[in-house]
């Protein structure tokens, strides 16, 4: 049964427990940093920082806004790095929980194609070209446990739960946040795991906060592939 | 709090304003978004836009310093406005008291002033010159119509008729639209059935005018009928999660346990203290509770002495400390006595004043003339090495330092108490460190060395070899036996309330202390945590009590008696029937008989007395009830507060440093009786163009404190890695100053580098003609830790002011400038 987050970003205060709680989890380092002037930090994803809250001040609509989107794996329902990797030791989706897991064979892969299959840049490739990401705390799901990150959240922005439920409060939650801000949405719902709920233009809070926003081609290996069908898998090509 | 962290969750309307509640308080923010997810609106009233203003329906600006002078615009737009609940006013409060002939107030002066040449304190008042008219019975004179020219409601009237709209938005920058949004949507929580809350925190409290900054909204709090109700109250976010117990077991030099008061030089006796201390209402309808002080004087007494507190001896009361009259021992006052060499030893126990303290340098100076510190922490910190810092000189330095390692909380069994006054047992997670050890048992074996050191002699060795020191289960700090003995115990067989005590049983509760020597209780408040049924504190049932709005009544355990929501008296009317019907906490179901109550009967929340209601279901008044608010000694809720050192009504004075040259309320700039220290090392400048910015400090989520636990966590320090400054984006322009460049910041004090935080969240302001800047820093760093040593404490920048009433130090309002490096 797969397992599906909302992150209800109009309820998030940007606390960061959930950035914590996952190197926490994962047993990840810090990363040397400095203020570059604002509270951000890291400035962006990496092989160590697997969850990352970005703060932008807009000003929409004659008002200031701080907007806060806790950026991590969106576990695709149909993960474009899965196909493009093709290579089930390396990345594969559990069937059970529709978690979308890398492994240490995706040394053998092409971290930058994988990157850039991915609509969302967050795959990240480490000094042992090891590519990371969030992977859903797969092994805590297994074991009757929320991800570290919904558990800590102390505001409920974050909340974990069945596909079919998780969708079923999405629809709900975005009913009530419309009443104040109209043009809130919920991002990709239909192709992601990770479902963020905005109140306003997802570009203002992160460069690939919806999967069309970035520019996105397909390898001639994927293109092949896809041609080919299910033949191909089969003989691995 | 007089409410408590989940009733927030039943606010319609709350006002977070000196607080950033989802940085400093993120948990609170589950029960902030339930409210608001249930219609209520939320209010960020802050000089910067945070991530709590982030989450707010309505955010506006003010000039750090100027809370009274927008509350006081809001209590006269409630006043003109008649949106001040009139049953609740009349029937609660002590607006209908008439106060005597000798009250006047003129040009920011209340009646009864007198300057102090001396200091710190700049002048003091003498408060007979505030007192009620009494009546033949000795009973304030009440005019329940409010018409009356000196009656309370009247003067409250005249006082904030100054407070108007232009007048406001002068002085604290706020546009004039702004402050009625705020006022309209705060004020409509004076209709009957609904409550507005307000969470405050160090941004009110940390100014020269901290206490009346509170008082203010208590008064608007009153006068809308929001105190005692579900969703309403004055609710303190304290800054450190077992603060609330710190004060409440009176570690403050004016205090003793349960708020009870040092005594004086003067009070020469145990019945001259009780005497001097123990307030007197001649009114049958008030139950002054403080009547039953000296319960609760003798009970501590008989607690710290045990067997050897006896009548013949006043119960030790002679072996106990006093202060002399007129004298005043605060935090701020031990290291200004430091820094003129007055005190030599001093131990730093868990806390780190030399990056804590306002004007940090002269607090570091002070320490070079120690001849010991023990500094009792979990890591080093910059008091502990304060002779290897910056500015010091090894050399010149004779301070013996000892570093005694504690433990952390986790690795303890004990109780903290929350803000809402919920005590929560806490058990042993990991075990203490290598040679680290509990607070408990260094504070244990250093009494016994301190004992063993007075039995062989030494002046006065009364009060310490009397001392009852039996803490200890098999050699170690026992918690429970403290917790215990805070709670109470019969000391002897003796009859209460008809009911056979048992000698060594624990007290029930706090109505069964005596004042004869037969009970024991280290904290009178606290009396009902440990009883014969168990530890109280330790409860976790989830279950909710029948009005359904949060209490969890056998969740922890809270003071007084359990009760959850206090003055909850006043969350009904004189009938004892709510006043909303939907999220009520205390009912009266006694028993009615041809239009009266027979039967005494209160459900829901503990009610704050049992007694009846003020009057019957056919409206007749009862002699057996009593006034709701019960701690004050009239019975009713102050809107006029004649005890407090810097006047009865709150007024806005100026920050000691502040950016304008006259203060549009009154010819007095600084607040008259504010603490000012006068040392070298407390220089200050005000409206001074070589400090131009008004500057002030706050915290954020990712650090804690001056930064001891958090700036050692490497996670911590990868999210905020350096302190700095916050500015505004025409500040940055003036300055020619970079996003994330390291800039200096400067007071009259000393200077501090940091990293410029360049955004919109900061904006000018308009202050009559001129554009005042604001800038911000957060004080959690010090040299210590990180190894560079560069990042460093705001309180070096913060000033030598302190509130009249407590003399906590006006950290949130200073003059400063910005420059680059």
């Amino acid at each position: 049964m797969t397992m599906s987050i909302l992150i209800d970003t109009t309820v998030c205060t940007a606390c960061r427990a959930c950035q914590v709680a996952c190197k926490q989890w994962h047993d990840l380092p810090a990363e040397q940093t400095t203020n570059t002037g604002g509270f951000q930090n890291p400035d962006n994803l990496s092989f160590t920082t697997y969850k990352l809250v970005r703060m932008n001040e807009e000003q929409i609509d004659g008002k200031l806004q701080w907007l806060f989107f806790p950026d991590q794996c969106r576990h695709c329902v149909d993960p474009p790095c899965l196909e493009t990797a093709f290579d089930e030791q390396a990345i594969y989706q559990d069937s059970m929980t529709g978690a979308v897991v890398y492994t240490r064979y995706t040394k053998r892969l092409d971290a930058e194609e994988i990157n850039y299959s991915c609509p969302y840049d967050i795959p990240r490739k480490g000094p042992d070209s090891i590519i990371a990401k969030c992977d859903f705390c797969n092994e805590r799901i297994h074991n009757g446990l929320e991800p570290a990150c919904v558990k800590v959240c102390p505001t409920g922005a974050m909340r974990f739960g069945t596909r079919k439920k998780i969708l079923a409060d999405a629809a709900a939650r975005l009913e009530t946040v419309k009443k104040k801000y109209p043009g809130a949405a919920l991002l990709d719902p239909e192709a992601t795991n990770v479902i963020y709920l905005v109140a306003f233009d997802p570009t203002l809070y992160a460069k690939n906060a919806v999967a069309d926003t970035r520019q996105q081609g397909i390898s001639r290996q994927v293109a092949l592939r896809r041609m080919m069908g299910p033949v191909v898998r089969m003989m691995r090509i | 709090m007089t409410n408590h962290w989940i009733d927030i969750k039943n606010s319609d309307c709350i006002l977070i304003m000196g607080s950033n509640a989802a940085e400093n308080h993120p948990v609170s923010f589950k029960y902030v978004t339930q409210a608001m997810e249930n219609g209520a609106k939320l209010i960020s009233v802050d000089p910067r836009f945070t991530r709590t203003s982030a989450k707010a329906d309505i955010y506006t600006a003010l000039r750090s310093g100027t809370d009274i002078a927008f509350l006081g615009g809001m209590l006269k737009y409630i006043l003109d406005n008649d949106l001040y609940n009139k049953e609740y006013t009349a029937a609660y409060t002590n607006a209908g008291f008439i106060v005597g002939k000798s009250f006047g107030f003129d040009d920011g002066l209340f009646a009864g002033y007198s300057k102090n040449e001396k200091g710190p304190a700049l002048g003091r008042y003498d408060k007979s010159a505030w007192a009620f008219e009494m009546d033949d019975d000795g009973v304030p004179r009440m005019d329940k119509s409010l018409s009356h020219e000196r009656c309370v409601f009247q003067l409250l009237k005249k006082h904030f008729s100054r407070y108007d709209l232009d007048t406001v938005s002068q002085v604290t920058g706020t546009p004039r639209q702004d402050l009625l949004t705020v006022y309209k949507t705060y004020a409509a929580t004076g209709a009957r059935a609904k409550a507005g809350t307000i969470m405050y925190a160090m941004g009110w409290t940390q100014h020269t005018v901290g206490t009346q900054n509170i008082r203010t909204m208590a008064i608007i709090q009153l006068l809308l009928g929001n105190m005692g109700v579900a969703g309403g109250g004055v609710n303190a976010l304290r800054g450190e999660s077992n603060v609330q117990g710190s004060t409440d077991h009176c570690l403050l030099w004016h205090i003793w346990p349960g708020y009870l008061k040092t005594p004086r030089a003067s009070n020469t006796s145990l019945e001259a203290y009780n005497t001097k201390w123990t307030p007197e209402s001649k009114d049958p309808l008030s139950a002054n509770w403080w009547a039953n002080y000296p319960k609760y004087s003798v009970s501590m007494l008989k607690s710290f002495f045990g067997d050897a507190a006896t009548p013949d001896n006043q119960f030790g009361y002679n072996w106990l400390p006093k202060v002399d009259d007129d004298k005043v021992y605060s935090w701020s006052d031990l290291f200004d006595a430091m820094y003129q060499k007055d005190i030599r030893g001093f131990f730093a126990w868990g806390q780190n004043p030399a990056c804590s303290g306002s004007n940090a340098a002269k607090i570091r100076k002070a320490m070079e003339n120690l001849d010991w510190m023990v500094n009792v922490n979990i890591f080093d910190n910059e008091t502990g090495s304060f002779w290897k810092g910056p500015k010091a000189d090894p050399k010149k330095i004779r301070t013996e330092v000892f570093m005694l390692p504690a433990s952390v909380s986790v690795e303890k069994e004990g109780s903290i108490t929350n803000s809402g006054r919920w005590m929560q047992w806490r058990y042993q997670g990991p075990k203490p460190l290598g040679n680290s050890r509990p607070d408990g048992d260094i504070i244990l074996e250093l009494g016994h060395w301190i004992k063993k050191a007075y039995a062989a002699g030494g002046v006065f060795p009364d009060a310490i070899v009397n001392l009852k020191w039996d803490y200890e289960s098999n050699g170690a700090y026992d918690p429970h036996k403290v917790a215990k003995e805070i709670n109470g115990y019969f000391t002897k067989d003796v009859t209460v309330k008809d009911k056979l005590c048992k000698k060594g049983t624990l007290v029930p509760s706090f109505a069964w202390l005596q004042d004869d020597g037969s009970t024991s209780s280290g904290n009178w408040l606290y009396c009902n945590s440990y009883t014969e049924k168990g530890n109280m504190s330790a409860r976790r049932s989830q279950k909710d009590a029948e009005n359904n709005i949060g209490l969890y009544p056998e969740f922890a355990w809270c003071w007084p008696v359990n009760r959850r929501i206090i003055y909850n008296r006043a969350s009904v009317d004189p009938k004892g029937q709510p006043w909303d019907k939907k999220d009520w906490v205390i009912k009266f179901a006694g028993d009615v008989k041809d239009g009266k109550y027979v039967s005494q009967k209160w459900i829901g929340d503990v009610p704050d007395g049992g007694w009846y209601p003020l009057e019957n279901p056919d409206g007749s008044r009862r002699d057996d009830a009593r006034y709701p608010f019960i701690m004050r000694k009239h019975g009713h809720g102050q809107i006029f507060g004649p005890g407090l050192a810097d006047g009865p009504f709150p007024e806005h004075y100026e920050p000691l440093e502040c950016p304008v040259e006259k203060n549009l309320f009154s010819s007095q700039m600084t607040s008259p009786t504010a603490v000012v220290y006068r040392t070298e090392a407390d220089a200050h400048a005000t409206c001074d163009p070589r400090f131009p910015f008004v500057g002030t400090t706050y915290r954020v989520t990712e650090h804690w404190q001056t930064g001891l636990m958090t700036r050692t966590q490497e996670w911590l320090m990868e999210l905020q890695p350096a302190v700095f400054v916050e500015m505004s984006e025409e500040l940055a322009a003036l300055r020619g100053i970079e996003n994330g460049e390291r800039v200096k910041v400067a007071s009259a004090r000393a200077s501090l580098e940091c990293t410029a935080i360049v955004t919109r969240r900061f904006k000018p302001f308009q202050i009559g003609y001129a554009t005042v800047h604001q800038v911000g820093i957060p004080w959690h760093y010090g040299w210590r830790w990180p190894a560079s040593g560069a990042e460093e404490s705001a309180n070096l920048l913060t000033p030598p002011s302190g509130d009249p009433n407590t003399r906590i130090p006006e950290t949130k309002a200073f003059m400063v400038n910005v420059t680059k490096l």
